[in-house]
């Protein structure tokens, strides 16, 4: 047995040097914007730049909307089918689990094809580009919002409870704000983090669909000319990214391992 | 419901069956509605779209040129190393990562060790694209930290030596930053299945740990390995942020075609574009088939 333990560590090791190191050397790259001394000169320069922080608060406003259309249609979709459809929950199960074979590249490919005339023009203008971009992280976040939600409300009994709100005179708005709502609360809060971490930082999407007003595109673009930025900004996404899964596990969602890292911004 | 309350109401006089009152079928299609006409907009047109496109031509006719088009030796070889790419870096991580997961699931190794290790997977497998190709750049660029750590401490010459970060293997180390910690989060579950009794039984028939291995243990996980190792494929597959800020685009993969075919006609043919991106959705979709089919085997052993 002690052979084994030997190799458990081996691999946990080289892990962990594996991992370790390109944080290490970003990190130590970011302090030296300064010639010959350690300084944060490189996290002040991107505090001042001001592209940075509004494509980030861009991006942050992108992704709570996001959030919000996201739960607005799944919530009453896998409740109601739960409730009235039981038979539907395979279809609808399946059509969560479509995006996972969409490349972004290919999804945003299409929506541009698909909007950039014709019935819906949504190309043409700011809001419609916009809303596409929305919609397309919707489609992203799709896999991973079924399966926070449908797990939420497995974990509650929806027909029973709905029927005691409904014998006490509850109206349908009653029942999904007071009752259901309230019962996914960490199911909703999960799946909120996460679609925020994969908005956040997404590139592909964004730069196609409004370029430097994200914070992805953003990123890459100071990537382009200004080094010590540009690691000053990979170590605060990181961060953010570390955040976010901590906020995860917080609110107690775990267990959906593929459903949380197939969406991911790669 | 104001709606069926008056379809009650106009009934009249005739006798109404007293369960539609009850449960109105309309009703549950009405909600799911607003879903089912989103993904109608935003997943399935766009898709049906390129795929019409693909088997266009460019007046708007039905013709199969496009898709011979994909079978020329330029198109054929972004696939290629696509493919190549996505399997070298899927069975890296499948392999590594089932180590790294059976270590921190196996014990001898302190319990916080393993819940930050596990914690810090979750934050890896997410943390890609353009900030982690830039990470690299630091790490492994020409002037990067561990080039010229190499270099300068125990004198090897990476660069000297043919490695560049901007090609195949450097954008596979890269993408293994994603894809150890991803094979780690979704082998953990069927590692965790492995049954103590499983082992102690052939234990104490006088089974060698390696013929527990080879009897049990690997033929249990076998489903879950394979199905692991293909969504990472999957995944590595899709990657365009991280190849492109990393390569500038100068690798020759689908999805970077696929980006320049968007910002510029690249291939003097939007249909074959179109027919480029489909040709992605029909690689994933087998691929994601056989990830469902080999987990629908794997969960059998952890049900039981």
């Amino acid at each position: 047995m002690k052979k084994n333990v030997f190799w458990n560590w081996f691999w946990i090791f080289i892990s962990l040097v594996y991992f370790f190191i390109p944080l290490y050397a970003t990190f130590n790259f970011s302090l030296k914007a300064r010639k010959g001394e350690l300084s944060l000169l490189a996290y002040q320069q991107m505090m001042e730049d001001p592209r940075i922080l509004r494509s980030l608060i861009f991006s942050t406003e992108i992704g709570l909307l996001t959030i919000l259309l996201g739960l607005l249609l799944m919530v009453p979709t896998v409740y109601l089918v739960r409730l009235k459809a039981p038979r539907l929950r395979p279809v609808i199960e399946f059509i969560s689990l479509l995006p996972f074979v969409i490349p972004a590249i290919v999804l945003v490919f299409g929506l541009i094809r698909t909007y950039s005339g014709g019935l819906l023009p949504l190309t043409n203008n700011y809001t419609g580009l916009n809303f596409l971009l929305i919609a397309g992280y919707v489609v992203i976040g799709l896999p991973y919002l079924y399966r926070s939600v449908d797990a939420g409300m497995s974990a509650i009994d929806v027909v029973t409870l709905t029927e005691a709100a409904q014998s006490l005179g509850a109206s349908w708005p009653t029942i999904m704000l007071r009752v259901i709502i309230p019962n996914l609360r960490s199911a909703m809060l999960g799946a909120a983090f996460l679609t925020l971490a994969i908005v956040l930082g997404e590139f592909t999407l964004a730069t196609f669909l409004v370029g430097l007003k994200a914070f992805g595109p953003v990123i890459w673009q100071v990537g382009q000319n200004r080094a010590y930025e540009a690691s000053a900004l990979v170590i605060v996404s990181f961060i953010i990214t570390w955040v976010l899964m901590g906020l995860i596990n917080f609110v107690g969602r775990r267990g959906a391992a593929d459903g949380s890292v197939a969406a991911g911004p790669r | 419901m104001s709606n069926n309350a008056r379809v009650v109401a106009s009934g009249g006089n005739r006798p109404k069956p007293p369960s539609i009152r009850k449960s109105p079928p309309s009703f549950a299609w009405l909600g799911v509605l607003p879903f089912l006409v989103f993904v109608v907009l935003f997943l399935f047109l766009p898709s049906l779209s390129l795929f019409v496109g693909g088997f266009q031509d460019a007046k708007g006719n039905f013709t199969l040129e496009n898709i011979r088009g994909l079978f020329t030796p330029f198109i054929l070889n972004a696939y290629w190393v696509t493919i190549k790419i996505s399997f070298t870096t899927a069975v890296m991580g499948g392999i590594v990562g089932f180590f790294l997961a059976y270590a921190l699931v196996a014990g001898g190794v302190p319990n916080w060790v393993r819940s930050s290790l596990m914690t810090f997977c979750g934050v890896a497998s997410n943390f890609a694209g353009v900030p982690l190709a830039q990470a690299f750049i630091f790490t492994l660029g020409r002037v990067g930290l561990l080039t010229v750590f190499l270099k300068e401490a125990l004198n090897i010459d990476l660069y000297g030596q043919g490695f560049n970060l901007y090609s195949f293997w450097g954008l596979s180390v890269t993408y293994l930053y994603f894809q150890l910690p991803l094979m780690v989060l979704i082998i953990t579950p069927p590692i965790e299945g492995l049954r103590r009794e499983w082992r102690e039984a052939a234990e104490n028939l006088g089974a060698t740990p390696s013929q527990y291995w080879w009897h049990i243990g690997i033929p249990v996980l076998m489903p879950s390995l394979l199905g692991s190792m293909i969504l990472l494929f999957g995944n590595a597959f899709g990657a365009y942020a991280t190849a492109l800020s990393l390569t500038g685009g100068l690798i020759n993969l689908v999805t970077i075609l696929i980006g320049s075919q968007i910002k510029g006609d690249v291939l003097h043919n939007p249909n074959l574009g179109y027919a480029l991106a489909f040709g992605m959705v029909v690689v994933m979709a087998v691929i994601m088939s056989i990830y469902y089919a080999l987990r629908r085997r794997s969960e059998y052993w952890l049900k039981q």
